[in-house]
C-alpha cells in the first residue's frame, strides 16, 4: 500500500499547492481568464492595457479557458471563486449559464450601447446566444490544405474532406462530433438548412457516421487548435480543419504553402461571462470592465491582432491593419462578406441537447 | 616452469593490474601439491584476494600463467573450473532453502535427482545440519550459515577449494571452533585448500603453509613455525606475532652472528637474516616471549641492555609487561605466569637479554 | 498469577502501565496528527466525496418535489402521459426553480440521459412565468381583497387550522415565502403571493377543502397546466421524458454505475445501451490491456539499465541516472511533442528508415496516433518508475552471488535466471504496480499521440469532468477504475505477496 499511498499523497499536496494559491483578491486587481498564446496577447493589447490605463486596476492573466467550466464549478462548489471574467466560447457560456456558474446580464442596460447609436442587444443581434454570455469574437472553423499538395485542381468546397479519390492522403479534423456530422451530412447531400432536422433523427446520425466512415481511415483527430497548423506544416496532412486565425497565421506570418476554404464554415463565437458568486464590489468592476472592453472601438482594435471578427456589427467597419504585418485585416474576417458567403450557422441550442448523446456515439465510432 | 612442475596448483609469474599503472599483483609464484592448506595471509590491499579472485576466474591476470593440474586455466571460464569457494559472507542464495543451496551446483551438473539428495544430505551431515535442509538462510546463525556454505563448497566434489576469510564475521569462540573443523574437514577428504584471511591466528592454526602478502609480493612462504620464528624481513616479523623492533647499524658480521650497534650506542648479538654488509641498518626483531630478564639465564657473554619497567599488565595466563629500553617506550616482554615467575613493578630497574639466535637482524 | 501485581504506587501493575504507554501513544498521535489531518482532507476525503458522487442524485427530488410525489401515483409503463396533478405540482416547483436558477442544472442533469431535456427546462423556464394561471389570481383578489393583502396571506399561513385545511396552498405559499427571503430579498409581509400559490389555493378549493375567506371557484375556468406545458414544447407530453423524471428522482442512483458498463435503465429495468453508443468496456479492457503492455515494456527497457546502473561505478552510474531522469525534467507536452516530430509519418524514423530502404516512401510506418503511439510515449514518460525501484533492489544484491552461482558451476546464465532475477524480483514488482498505477491514470498523453484506437478510460474521465459536466458518470469510472486497481492489488498480494515488493534498501 506504501506505494500507491506515496504517490497519492504527492498528487494531493501539488493540488493543495494549487488551491492554496488562490484567494488573496487585492481590491485594484482582477483575474481574467482566456485561452492564452496569441489570443490573449491580442486582449492584452486591445482591451486590458487600455483598462488597466483608465482605472489603474492590474489585469492578471490567466489561461485557463479551456477548462474553465469544470474549474468555475469547483471554486462555486467550494464557495471561493478566483476569477472575475472569464472568456469562453459560446456553447461553454450556455453550459455555465443553465449550471448557475455564470450571471446573466442585460445586453441593453450592462453593456455599451453601439457607435452608430444601436443598442447593444441589435448591435450584436443574434449572437446573444446565452442570457449569460457577451459575445466578443466571431470565428470560423474552416479547412486548410497545402497548396503543394493537391494537385492541379485546388478543393472549393468543404467536400474535398470527403473526397478521397481527388485528394488522397490524410486530413485532420477536431476530435468531436460537433461540426464534422453537419459537414458529412452537407456533403452527403443534405441541404444546409435541413441539417440539424436530419441530425435529430437516428437515421440521419446513422447517415452521418456512415459517411465519416468513408474517411475514417485517412482522418487524424486532433484535439489542441495548434495541431492541424502543425500536422499541415509538417506535410503529414494535405488539408484539415482547424480556426481561421490559426490558418490566417499559418499563411500571412509563417508563409507556409497552405492555403483555406472558405466554404460551409463552421461559425462560432467566443466571448465573457461573469462568474456567480463574486463579492458586490468585484462584480461591479468585472461589469465595468466587460462595459469598457465590449465597446464598439475595443471589438475592432482587438482585430488588429488576431483575424477574428469582432461581434458587433457597429465594429465591422472599424477594423482596419494588422498590427505588425501592416495588411488589410477586414478580407481576412469570418464576418467578411465575401467570405461569409457560405457560411454554416453552428445551432448552440440543439447541440446544448445533443452533445452528451452524439458524443457518447461518437466516441464509440471512433473506438470502432 | 621447473618450480611449477608436479604441481597441482601453480602462479607462476602472474601480474595483475586494474588500471594499466599500478601492479596491484607483481610477479607472484606458488606451487602447491596437492591437498595442502595454504593460507594467503596479509593486510587488505595487499594483492590477497586478487590472487584468490585470479584462482577462481573472477579476475583475468594481465600477465603470467595460472595452472590447475598441470593445465593453464587462463582461459577456462570460472563455472568450468570445478573449484569450490566459500565467500566473505557465505553469498548463500537468500531464496533458496538450504537443500535447494547445496543441490544448486549439483542440478547444474545435471546430476539426478536421487543422487542429488543424497549427495546433499551426505554434505549436511558432514557439516552436522542434517535438520536444517528446510531452512531459509536468513533463519540460520552465522555459524550455521558458514557451515551451509561450507558444504554447498565440497558438495560437488571438487579437489580444490577457495575460501576468501569466511570467519571474519564470526565471533571469536565460533571461529576457533570451525577452525578446527575447516583443516579436520580439508584433511579427511585430501582436498587441497587456498585460505585467504587476515588474521594471523588463524593462519598459524590452520594451514600446512603460510603464504604472508604485502605489497603484491609473497614476503616469505612457509610452514607456520618457521614463519614465526624465523621471519625473513622485517614486514614478515612486524606482522606475525607480537614483536620487538630495535633499528641499529650492522658493526661486525661473524659467520652466523652478527652484533648491531643500537642508535642509542648499545651493542646486541643477533643473526644476520638479511643484512650483508658492515654498516647496513638494521632492524632487529625479538619476540616479546623470548627476552629474558633473569641473568643466571643468559649466556655469560650475552650482551644485556638497561631497562626501566612502565606497565605491568596481568593477562591470566602470561605477564605483559611494557619497558623503556634502547630508547623506545614500546619494548614488551612477555612471561609464562609460574609459581616463582617475579612480578616486575612500574620503575623497576632491570637488564635485559637474549639468545643470538632469537634475535634476527633485519632489513631496515 | 490470580493476584494482580501492584505497582509501587500501589495501583495494580496493569493500569499503570496503561497510563504510561497511553501518554507515550498521545504524544506519538500528536506528533503524526499533521499528516494525518492533511491526508484525510486530502486524499480520503475527496476518495469519499467521488464514491458519494458517483450514486448521488439529488437534485431531482430536490428541484421538484411535488413533482416527484405526484408522480407516484403515475404508472411508468402505461404509454399515457401523467394527469393534470403531475403538471400542477410541475408548475409550481418549475416556478420555484426558475427563481433559484436551478431549473436548468436540473435539465442538465436529466438530459444525460434522455437527449433533448435540457433545452426544454430551459425553454419552459422563460416561459412558465407567462402561463395563464393570473386568472386564479384575479379571481380570488377581485372576490375578497383580503386575499391580495400579504399581511393577511402571512397571518392566514401562521393559522395551524387553515394550514390544514389547505395543504397544496401551504406548502406552495411556505416555499415561495422561503424564496421571497432568499432569492429575492424581500419580506413575504410585504410581497403579494405570486400566481402559483393563488393556483395551489384553487386547486385546494376544487378538491372541496375550506377557503379561509369562503370564495366560489365554479365560476373560473380552470387552466389547463398540462396543455400550457404542451404548448411550450410537446416534449412534455411525452411519457419517455416523465418515465426519465420518475426513473431518476431517487436520492440515490445506480444510473451513473450502469452508464459507465454501458447499461441504462430502460422501460423494463436494465438493460444494454445501442451498440452505437456502447464505449465504456471497450475503453475498461483497452486500458488494461494497454498499461500492461507499457508495464511489460518498461521492465523489458528498464532492466538492463537498472542492472547496467547498479554495476558500473558510481561515476558512470550517476551520469547515466541523469538521462533516465531525464524524462522527469522535461514538461509533458515538450516530450509529447518531441515524440510528435519523430514519429509521425513525416518524421525523423520514418525519415530514416526510408532513407535506409527498409520501408517504401510511399508505405510510411503509422507509428503515432495510435496505440503504437501511445505505448512508446507512455512507455518513455513512465520507464523512470520501473527503473528506480529496480535499481535500489538490485543495487543490494552483492555480485558475490553471481560469482558464488558461478564458482558452483552454473553458467552466466543460469546464474543470472536461477539467482539473481528471482533476487531482483521485489523491484519489478514494485515497478510493476507503480507503472501500471501511473499508466491507467494516465490521459493527457494519450489524448496527445493516442489518436482514437489509443486513449484510456481517463481520458473520458477527464472529457466529463471538464467538458460535459457529467461528474457523477466521471465519479462512478473513478470509481470502477480505483476498483479494479484494488482488486489487481489484492490478486498480486495473493500471486507474488506485497511483502516481496521493495522500493529500495
Amino acid at each position: 500500500m506504501n506505494v500507491t499511498m506515496k504517490l497519492m499523497a504527492t498528487s494531493c499536496l501539488t493540488l493543495t499547492a494549487t488551491m492554496a494559491f488562490a484567494d488573496g483578491h487585492m481590491a485594484d486587481e482582477m483575474t481574467i481568464v482566456s485561452w492564452g498564446g496569441a489570443y490573449s496577447a491580442s486582449q492584452k493589447n486591445a482591451y486590458h492595457d487600455p483598462y488597466s490605463e483608465k482605472t489603474g486596476v492590474k489585469i492578471i492573466n490567466d489561461e485557463s479557458s479551456s477548462e474553465a467550466v469544470a474549474k468555475l464549478r469547483a471554486m462555486n462548489e467550494a464557495g471561493n471563486v478566483t476569477w472575475d471574467v472569464v472568456d469562453v466560447v459560446a456553447s461553454d457560456a450556455i453550459r455555465l449559464c443553465d449550471e448557475g456558474l455564470a450571471m446573466e446580464i442585460d445586453a441593453d442596460t450592462q453593456l455599451a450601447d453601439g457607435d452608430d447609436g444601436s443598442k447593444a442587444s441589435d448591435d450584436f443581434g443574434d449572437l446573444l446566444v446565452s442570457d449569460c454570455f457577451i459575445p466578443q469574437i466571431v470565428y470560423s472553423t474552416t479547412v486548410g490544405y497545402r497548396t503543394d499538395l493537391v494537385g492541379d485542381t485546388p478543393p472549393t468546397s468543404i467536400c474535398a474532406l470527403f473526397d478521397t479519390d481527388t485528394y488522397p492522403g490524410k486530413r485532420s479534423l477536431e476530435k468531436q462530433p460537433i461540426g464534422n456530422l453537419e459537414w458529412a451530412l452537407i456533403c452527403d447531400g443534405v441541404a444546409k438548412e435541413d441539417v440539424y432536422d436530419v441530425l435529430e433523427t437516428e437515421e440521419g446520425q446513422a447517415q452521418a457516421f456512415a459517411k465519416l466512415d468513408t474517411i475514417k481511415d485517412s482522418a487524424i483527430w486532433w484535439s489542441a487548435g495548434a495541431d492541424t497548423p502543425q500536422l499541415l506544416a509538417d506535410g503529414e496532412v494535405i488539408m484539415g480543419s482547424t480556426y481561421n486565425g490559426r490558418l490566417f497565421a499559418l499563411i500571412e506570418e509563417q508563409k507556409q504553402p497552405v492555403a483555406m476554404l472558405w466554404d460551409a464554415q463552421v461559425f462560432d463565437l467566443d466571448g465573457w461571462i461573469i462568474p456567480t458568486g463574486l463579492s458586490p464590489e468585484r462584480q461591479a468592476r468585472a461589469l465595468d470592465y466587460i462595459m469598457f472592453a465590449t465597446d464598439t472601438q475595443r471589438l475592432a482594435d482587438q482585430a488588429k491582432y488576431i483575424s477574428y471578427g469582432p461581434a458587433r456589427k457597429s465594429s465591422a467597419p472599424l477594423v482596419g491593419k494588422h498590427a505588425t504585418l501592416g495588411i488589410e485585416m477586414a478580407p481576412h474576417m469570418p464576418t467578411d462578406p465575401n467570405n461569409a458567403k457560405n457560411t454554416f450557422l453552428y445551432n448552440y441550442e440543439w447541440w446544448a441537447d445533443y452533445r452528451d448523446d452524439l458524443d457518447a456515439k461518437f466516441q464509440a465510432w471512433l473506438s470502432k | 616452469m621447473t618450480s611449477t612442475d608436479g604441481a597441482f596448483v601453480a602462479f607462476d609469474r602472474v601480474q595483475k593490474s586494474y588500471d594499466g599503472e599500478t601492479l596491484v599483483v607483481k610477479d607472484l609464484n606458488l606451487s602447491m601439491p596437492k591437498g595442502e592448506f595454504l593460507t594467503m595471509l596479509g593486510p587488505s590491499g595487499s594483492g590477497k584476494t586478487t590472487c584468490l579472485m585470479m584462482l577462481a576466474g573472477f579476475e583475468t591476470a594481465t600477465h603470467g600463467d595460472i595452472t590447475l593440474d598441470g593445465v593453464s586455466i587462463n582461459n577456462i571460464p570460472p563455472h568450468k573450473r570445478g573449484i569450490g569457494m566459500v565467500f566473505q559472507n557465505y553469498a548463500l542464495f537468500p531464496h533458496m532453502s538450504v537443500a535447494e543451496n547445496l543441490s544448486f551446483p549439483l542440478e547444474v551438473r545435471k546430476i539426478g535427482k536421487s543422487a542429488r539428495e543424497e549427495k546433499v544430505m551426505r554434505a549436511l551431515d558432514m557439516v552436522q545440519m542434517g535438520d536444517f535442509a528446510g531452512r531459509r538462510p536468513a533463519q540460520l546463525s552465522g555459524g550455521q550459515q558458514q557451515r551451509i556454505a561450507l558444504a554447498r563448497a565440497l558438495v560437488f566434489e571438487p579437489e580444490l577449494v577457495l575460501m576468501d576469510e569466511p570467519l571474519g564475521a564470526l565471533d571469536k569462540q565460533l571461529r576457533e571452533t570451525l577452525q578446527f573443523e575447516i583443516t579436520n574437514l580439508a584433511h579427511e577428504l585430501g582436498i587441497t585448500t587456498v585460505y585467504v584471511t587476515h588474521d594471523q591466528t588463524e593462519a598459524l592454526t590452520m594451514s600446512d603453509r603460510v603464504a604472508v602478502f604485502d605489497d603484491g609480493r609473497i614476503q616469505q612462504l612457509a610452514p607456520p613455525d618457521e614463519l614465526y620464528e624465523q621471519p625473513e624481513n622485517s614486514f614478515v616479523a612486524q606482522f606475525i606475532g607480537e614483536n620487538n623492533t630495535l633499528e641499529g647499524v650492522v658493526q661486525e658480521i661473524k659467520g652466523n652472528t652478527c652484533i648491531v650497534k643500537l642508535d642509542s650506542g648499545d651493542i646486541i648479538d643477533a643473526v644476520p637474516v638479511n643484512v650483508n654488509n658492515v654498516g647496513d641498518r638494521t632492524k632487529v626483531s625479538i619476540r616479546p616471549e623470548r627476552v629474558e630478564f633473569n641473568r643466571e639465564r643468559l649466556h655469560d657473554d650475552a650482551h644485556t641492555l638497561k631497562a626501566e619497567v612502565l606497565e605491568f599488565i596481568y593477562m591470566g595466563d602470561i605477564f605483559r609487561t611494557r619497558l623503556r629500553v634502547a630508547g623506545t617506550d614500546e619494548f614488551v616482554i612477555k612471561t609464562r605466569n609460574a609459581p616463582d615467575q617475579e612480578r616486575l613493578k612500574p620503575g623497576q630497574m632491570i637488564e635485559i637479554g637474549w639468545l643470538p639466535q632469537d634475535c634476527r637482524a633485519l632489513d631496515a | 498469577m490470580s493476584e494482580p501485581v501492584i505497582a509501587a504506587d500501589g495501583r495494580p501493575l496493569k493500569a499503570s502501565l496503561n497510563r504510561a504507554l497511553r501518554r507515550q501513544k498521545m504524544r506519538a498521535l500528536a506528533l503524526i496528527a499533521p499528516l494525518l489531518i492533511f491526508i484525510l482532507v486530502s486524499f480520503v476525503m475527496p476518495i469519499a466525496d467521488m464514491l458519494f458522487r458517483s450514486v448521488e442524485n439529488e437534485i431531482v427530488s430536490e428541484t421538484l418535489p411535488r413533482t416527484v410525489a405526484a408522480l407516484d401515483a403515475w404508472d411508468a409503463g402505461s404509454g399515457e402521459t401523467p394527469d393534470e396533478d403531475v403538471f400542477n405540482a410541475l408548475y409550481t416547483d418549475m416556478a420555484l426553480a426558475v427563481e433559484y436558477k436551478s431549473h436548468t442544472r436540473l435539465g442538465s442533469r436529466l438530459n444525460y440521459e434522455t437527449t433533448g431535456i435540457a433545452s426544454l427546462f430551459r425553454k419552459s423556464g422563460r416561459r412558465v412565468g407567462k402561463f395563464d394561471t393570473d386568472v386564479y389570481t384575479k379571481a380570488f383578489q377581485d372576490a375578497d381583497p383580503r386575499y391580495a393583502d400579504p399581511q393577511q396571506w402571512v397571518a392566514w399561513m401562521a393559522d395551524d387550522s387553515i394550514r390544514a385545511k389547505l395543504p397544496m396552498t401551504t406548502s406552495a405559499y411556505d416555499d415561495w415565502a422561503k424564496m421571497i427571503v432568499e432569492a429575492e430579498n424581500d419580506v413575504p409581509s410585504e410581497e403579494e403571493p405570486w400566481d402559483f400559490v393563488y393556483s395551489a389555493l384553487y386547486n385546494d378549493a376544487v378538491s372541496g377543502a375550506e377557503l379561509p375567506v369562503s370564495v366560489d371557484v365554479s365560476g373560473i375556468t380552470p387552466v389547463s397546466l398540462r396543455t400550457a406545458f404542451g404548448d411550450i414544447d410537446d416534449k412534455w407530453l411525452n411519457p419517455n421524458v416523465w418515465r426519465t423524471i420518475k426513473t431518476y428522482s431517487p436520492r440515490y442512483t445506480d444510473g451513473y454505475f450502469l452508464n459507465s458498463v454501458d447499461l441504462m435503465k430502460g422501460a423494463e429495468g436494465v438493460e444494454a445501451r445501442p451498440e452505437n453508443e456502447q464505449i465504456y468496456i471497450t475503453l475498461f479492457i483497452r486500458t488494461m490491456i494497454m498499461s500492461l503492455s507499457i508495464m511489460g515494456m518498461c521492465v523489458l527497457l528498464g532492466y538492463p539499465i537498472a542492472w547496467l546502473l547498479a554495476n558500473l561505478k558510481d561515476r558512470t552510474a550517476n551520469l547515466l541516472m541523469i538521462l533516465v531522469l531525464l524524462p522527469f525534467w522535461t514538461s509533458l507536452l515538450v516530450r509529447t511533442s518531441a515524440w510528435k516530430v519523430l514519429l509521425q509519418q513525416q518524421g525523423v524514423i520514418n525519415d530514416i528508415l526510408v532513407w535506409i530502404g527498409i520501408v517504401a516512401d510511399d508505405n510510411r510506418l503509422e507509428l503515432i496516433n495510435n496505440q503504437t503511439g501511445t505505448i512508446i510515449a507512455m512507455t518513455h514518460i513512465l520507464l523512470p518508475f520501473m527503473i528506480l525501484p529496480l535499481y535500489s533492489v538490485m543495487k543490494t544484491i552483492p555480485p558475490s552471488y553471481l560469482r558464488a552461482a558461478k564458482s558452483l558451476g552454473a553458467t552466466n546464465w543460469t546464474a543470472f535466471w536461477r539467482v539473481y532475477f528471482p533476487q531482483s524480483v521485489p523491484g519489478i514488482g514494485a515497478g510493476c504496480i507503480l507503472v501500471f498505477i501511473l499508466a491507467i491514470g494516465y490521459y493527457i498523453t494519450p489524448e496527445l499521440v493516442g489518436g482514437t484506437k489509443g486513449v484510456f478510460i481517463s481520458n473520458r474521465i477527464a472529457y466529463h469532468i471538464s467538458s460535459s459536466l457529467n461528474w457523477g458518470l466521471a465519479a462512478a469510472l473513478g470509481t470502477i477504475l480505483l476498483t479494479i486497481v484494488m482488486v489487481l492489488y489484492w490478486v498480486y498480494d495473493k500471486i507474488v505477496g506485497i511483502d516481496n515488493v521493495k522500493l529500495g534498501g
